[in-house]
């Protein structure tokens, strides 16, 4: 077998018994990447020479010494570049530094292994707004990887690297997860470390894992989670131990079925697979149980005021001055400012920092951005209210499978369908895709639990896995 | 298992009680420094009000005595203690700079004559 297709956790193994060295594996990774890559487009840039130079010195007796993980491209590796899938880093910019969770990784003994393509800054569902490539979604060619991390779900999935890091602001981990048929896995606000990640809305933002395995899930987020004094939003808060009860099943556990989640309009496909799912895990011995999170239905609309007036402040440091795309044409510093961010950012960008601006603005901002922070309120607590009665909730990742590219005719149908993943973002609550066993296009299903119970997630998880 | 169906998604929420809104995206655009070509203000025009129409139905929310939530978890993160410590070279972060002299960053003059 390919050691392209074996998981971090098995090729560990094989590492540590010396039944394999670190440069085997790119061997093999480069096989599948020469065959599939220029179809998928997964990654930005891929340096070989710098990968090979990184497997052949890494130090095998760190806990994930000589495993290559392919980073989406707004994580910054000192040296590498980091273009957010847009024209304005692509010109020339390389991280002068390490993020955390990058710093977390070489310490662990990573081989940093390409940059995968994204959305642009991290917004859209597709990657069809990476400014820079197209990416196809590797278990279903001709339709989209899912966004905004789907560089590193097609990684992923078509096996060019055994695992990835990706970001989830308003489901950008999970969705393309769930399209591409891996595991995603979206922390708790403050368990990961954000410094470095290119912020997009700060308050929502969470870097994790993207694996073929729960397994694998847990093992790379027991070395990235903790607090860094670089990120004040990380919490100074003790790690779990994520893999020691992973298989210890669902028995006497409470699993919560939002009603809302399983309205009219969800896809018969994902209706089917998430419900087969549920009865299997009552199968194991959970008890399901009906539940309401009743104010989901504005949970869109929230997103669509906070990630866009949070974006159009982050964004404002995108300026020509200190780096990236600067305009030539520029007279005065003020028209350097306005051309350099015309030519540099694409239409999706330019659109949600508008947005952004307008809700902060003058005149709107009670209206549009205060109320908006008030229904969050709303929204978390009705999260509260549901973990009175159940340990977890589960329910579809997306509410339908992933789409033909180029389809997206209407913008903001495209923005409803983000409605699964967004509200555990607004409650800063840890939530994860896992897939389930479906006859046509991947399907995952959500488990989303309260705040840093990422152990007890990833239990449930491991039990759907082990079902599906 | 399944309840009764409550339609939401993915049904899009048009304003309802208020006039559907507008934004004159020129204006916004010149607060957010963004050089809009005239087509893209038209086709974003149409957009964003289409957004803004989904965005209104939080008006039918009472949301009186509800305290905001900028921050979502129940555990404070509190700010590192206020230490020096050793940050990036400025040469490392000079390399990125389109621009430079002096090791500055260089920009188009910013004062006007007298």
């Amino acid at each position: 077998m390919s050691l392209a297709h074996q998981s971090v956790t098995a090729l560990r193994g094989l590492l540590v018994k010396g039944e394999i060295k670190p440069s085997e594996i790119l061997d093999d990774l480069f096989v599948e990447i020469s065959a599939r890559e220029s179809e998928i487009g997964a990654f930005l840039s891929l340096d070989r020479d710098a990968i090979r130079q990184a497997a052949d010195a890494a130090d095998l007796s760190l806990p994930l010494g000589g495993v290559p993980i392919a980073m989406k491209d707004n994580i910054n590796v000192k040296g590498a570049p980091c273009t957010c899938g847009s024209r304005f880093l692509a010109e020339n910019y390389r991280s002068p530094y390490d993020a955390g969770v990058t710093r977390r990784m070489r310490e662990a003994g990573v081989v940093f292994f390409g940059r995968t393509n994204m959305d642009e800054f991290a917004m859209g569902s597709a990657t069809e707004n990476s400014a820079l490539q197209k990416t196809q979604n590797p278990a279903a060619p001709g339709h989209i990887p899912g966004g905004s991390s789907g560089g590193s779900a097609a990684a992923v999935a078509a096996n060019f690297a055994p695992a990835a890091l990706g970001s989830d602001t308003g489901g950008s981990i999970r969705q393309p997860a769930s399209h591409c048929g891996i595991v995603g896995m979206k922390p708790s606000y403050g368990r990961v470390s954000r410094y470095g990640l290119v912020a997009f809305a700060s308050s929502l933002d969470q870097i994790g894992p993207m694996t073929r395995s729960v397994e694998d899930a847990a093992l790379l987020l027991q070395h990235i989670a903790g607090h860094d004094t670089l990120d004040s939003t990380s919490l100074p808060v003790a790690v779990d131990d994520y893999l020691s009860g992973l298989k210890q099943g669902v028995k006497g556990l409470r699993i919560g079925m939002p009603k809302e989640y399983f309205a009219e309009g969800l896809d018969p496909a994902v209706r089917a697979a998430t419900e087969a799912a549920i009865r299997q895990l009552e199968a194991q011995g959970a008890t399901v149980h009906e539940i309401s999170l009743p104010h989901t239905e504005y949970a869109v609309a929230t997103y669509y005021i906070v990630a866009p007036a949070e974006a159009s402040s982050n964004l404002s440091r995108f300026d020509g001055v200190r780096y990236g795309h600067r305009s030539s044409s520029a007279t005065d510093v003020l028209s350097l400012y306005q051309k350099s961010r015309e030519e540099g950012f694409g239409p999706e960008v330019k659109r949600r920092i508008i947005l952004g601006t307008y809700v902060l603005s003058s005149g709107y901002y009670d209206a549009y951005y205060n109320k908006a922070q008030k229904v969050r309120t709303l929204i978390r607590r009705d999260f509260e209210q549901a973990f009175a009665q159940v340990d977890a909730i589960v329910s579809p990742v997306a509410p339908t499978p992933a789409r033909k590219i180029g389809e997206c005719t209407n913008l903001l149908g495209d923005y409803l369908a983000d409605v699964c993943t967004i509200p555990a973002n607004l409650a800063g609550l840890p939530a994860i895709s896992v897939p389930l066993a479906s006859a046509g296009l991947p399907i995952g299903l959500q488990i989303i639990t309260p705040h840093l119970k990422e152990a007890l997630m990833l239990r449930i998880a491991h039990a759907v896995e082990i079902g599906a | 298992m399944r309840g009764k169906s409550v339609a939401f998604f993915p049904r899009i929420h048009y304003a309802e009680s208020m006039s559907q809104p507008h934004m004159d995206v020129r204006r916004i655009a010149t607060l957010a420094r963004l050089e809009l070509s005239d087509e893209e203000i038209s086709s974003f025009t149409g957009q964003l009000d289409a957004i803004l129409g989904h965005i209104a139905q939080l008006s039918k929310l009472d949301v009186t005595g509800i305290e905001p939530t900028a921050y979502p978890m129940p555990i404070p993160a509190p700010m590192r203690d206020d230490t020096p410590w050793q940050s990036i070279p400025a040469a490392d972060f000079l390399q990125n700079s389109p621009e430079q002299a002096q090791g500055q960053v260089r920009v188009p003059k910013v004062v006007a004559d007298a």
